[in-house]
């Protein structure tokens, strides 16, 4: 093993001149530590620049290679017939209309619960609270729910809605279920969106006159709606691939038809596309596939939206 | 109403909407105690039922899992052994890859790239889980089978995969902040000394970075643990104490999610069985958070 191979390998030779180991290092010692292991320790760091660009471009691969794969699986199945027919025992009728209509009830009823709950929740933690025992209360509640699994809610779902208030297995009991799933990610973001409000505007607005509650509702929510429907889109994503916690509620049933009142029974892209992933027959996974681009269409819209609010946002900040 | 007034006095209906609002948004902010109050209420209300009729140590230490079939034996270890193989598999792959990423956005990616690379990484977390699953049964398993033919069509291996796939974000993104953390101070220090990049990363920036990277850890691997619907899918339904990920196993959440799906009435001991599986899992889930921000807190260096 010469030096000349591997300087040829990893790149120019940088070898110290004479003058620059007379000045730099005196003692025998740091000599042969940076001039013997030279390069052993160009070898490593050759090795490790490889090995980090190597897990980045696993992750980009596998990510290419998931959507390619569902494309090229689903996208014969994405016909007509596929938005307007109801789930069928046989592949080639099957279709996802009634998977499509509840997850539209679903998200509408959890977007309008979960906006409620979590953006009222934000604005008083962040401009009305105190600092007070039932304050520390609600912010512990808040990380411990943020960190809980989303079947965990599923069950809560089937003990509170389902069950105690008789909800059944309907569209409200699931869109509150979902609202009580992503309402910790609606308050960090939104609280997060009202702490970038600077405070000059609150300074502004209380020098006018203004209550606390004027000011909040005329100066700073305006100022922070951007961040705010950003964390909102984000969350709604969020809502619309969870399975888990609606299956809890049962509603892994078969629905031919569309939910006309909130307390109708339904099903949702996510569990329709588990529905037909866990057949064993391919024809099957090939609707999964189709199912997967829908859904995955929806999300990608959603988070577009929340990337092109915040560019503008951010452009206008001072 | 003079002018006068109107700068100094407050009407009394001002006074009653103000207390009404923050009464109003202060209910609304309960509710998230009242939601955790709720989880732990439903969860134990159930389980203690279920203990009624199951002694708490049979339920912790037993070794077999058969709850739908006569004669019962309720052992969570099975299940137990399940959601670790799949979990700590997951991990496996999941923490050096997390952390190569996070190294390369944050040290070596550049301009552009590194403003694009960060959002798309980010999709991968955002896939819902089902996805992953038929990912995990229809990709993943099969070329499992080419790779060892003995692998089973329902196995650990392939769930462990699917969910590093799905954790590689979280572990990127904490780890990728805590390393931008470290003042550039730090490194010049290191660079002074004649130390190379790679050095400079692997024996000065991550070790001062330790807090984060290590919460990051525990917070991938508390999301594994609660991962559903990818497990129920790849992983099967069979419920078993091994440490061989090409067979199948079943999780506590497959468990959960396998009597949901079936006809179990309310009241039953099967019915209440998912409870005190969910208890646990809400117990080990706690845990792991709470020792993910004990570490953040208790380690964290500040540099200023």
């Amino acid at each position: 093993m010469t030096r000349l191979e591997l300087d040829t390998t990893i790149g120019p030779p940088r070898r110290l001149t004479t003058s620059e180991e007379g000045t730099i290092m005196d003692t025998q010692e740091i000599r042969s530590s940076f001039a013997i292991h030279a390069n052993r320790r160009r070898i490593k760091e050759w090795i490790l620049t490889k090995a980090i660009l190597g897990a980045t471009l696993v992750a980009l691969g596998v990510l290419l290679y998931l959507v390619g794969s569902v494309l090229w699986d689903g996208l014969p199945y994405l016909r007509s017939e596929f938005f307007v027919n109801f789930p069928s025992r046989f592949p080639d009728k099957a279709g996802f209309k009634s998977a499509i209509y509840g997850s539209m009830w679903l998200g509408a009823l959890t977007l309008v619960f979960a906006v409620l709950l979590g953006v009222s929740a934000a604005v008083y933690l962040q401009e009305l609270a105190g600092k007070g025992r039932i304050q520390s209360w609600i912010e512990l509640s808040i990380a411990t729910l943020a960190g809980v699994p989303s079947i965990i809610y599923g069950m809560l779902g089937l003990g509170i809605f389902v069950r105690f208030f008789g909800m059944g297995r309907s569209v409200i009991a699931g869109a509150l279920t979902l609202s009580l799933l992503v309402m910790p990610v609606i308050i960090i973001a939104a609280r997060e969106a009202l702490k970038s409000v600077p405070d000059s505007i609150r300074m502004g607005a209380f020098a006018l006159g203004a209550s606390r509650w004027q000011t909040v509702r005329d100066h700073v929510l305006p100022a922070a709606t951007p961040g705010i429907a950003t964390g909102v889109i984000l969350a709604m994503a969020r809502a619309m691939g969870e399975a888990a916690p609606l299956i809890m509620l049962g509603a892994l049933t078969y629905v031919a038809f569309v939910p006309e009142s909130i307390f109708d029974s339904f099903t949702a892209m996510p569990i329709q596309i588990y529905n037909w992933a866990s057949r064993p027959q391919a024809k099957f996974h090939d609707l999964a596939a189709a199912g997967i681009i829908v859904l995955l269409g929806f999300l990608v819209i959603c988070n577009s939206a929340a990337i092109i609010l915040r560019s503008k946002w951010g452009a206008k900040k001072p | 109403m003079s002018s006068s007034q109107r700068w100094a006095g407050v009407s009394a209906w001002q006074q009653w909407r103000e207390r009404t609002v923050l009464r109003a948004l202060f209910f609304c902010a309960l509710i998230s105690v009242l939601t955790t109050l709720g989880i732990i209420y439903i969860l134990v209300n159930e389980s203690v039922h279920f203990f009624a009729e199951v002694p708490v140590l049979d339920f912790v230490f037993g070794t077999e899992w058969a709850p739908l079939f006569e004669p019962r034996h309720f052992g969570v270890l099975p299940l137990v052994c399940g959601t670790l193989l799949i979990s700590l598999g997951a991990l496996v792959f999941a923490l050096p890859i997390g952390l190569g990423i996070a190294v390369y956005t944050a040290e070596y990616a550049q301009g552009w790239w590194q403003k694009v690379l960060k959002p798309i990484l980010e999709i991968l977390a955002g896939i819902p889980s089902v996805v992953y699953g038929y990912f995990a049964i229809t990709k993943i398993t099969p070329f499992l089978q080419t790779l060892y033919p003995e692998t089973e069509v329902f196995n650990a291996a392939s769930a462990s995969l699917v969910i590093a796939i799905m954790v590689l974000p979280t572990i990127a993104s904490i780890c990728d902040d805590s390393i931008r953390a470290i003042p550039k101070t730090l490194r010049d220090g290191a660079y002074a000394l004649g130390a190379r990049k790679s050095e400079v990363i692997f024996q000065i920036v991550l070790p001062s970075a330790l807090s984060g990277i290590l919460a990051s850890f525990i917070l991938a691997f508390s999301r594994a643990i609660g991962e559903t619907m990818a497990v129920t899918l790849a992983a099967g339904a069979t419920p078993q104490i091994t440490a061989n990920p090409f067979v199948g196993v079943q999780a506590m959440t497959s468990y959960i999610a396998q009597v949901s799906m079936g006809d179990v009435a309310h009241g039953t001991i099967e019915y209440q069985s998912i409870f005190a599986v969910g208890l646990m899992l809400f117990l080990m889930t706690l845990a792991m958070n709470l020792l993910s921000q004990f570490i953040v807190k208790r380690f964290a260096r500040k540099y200023e």
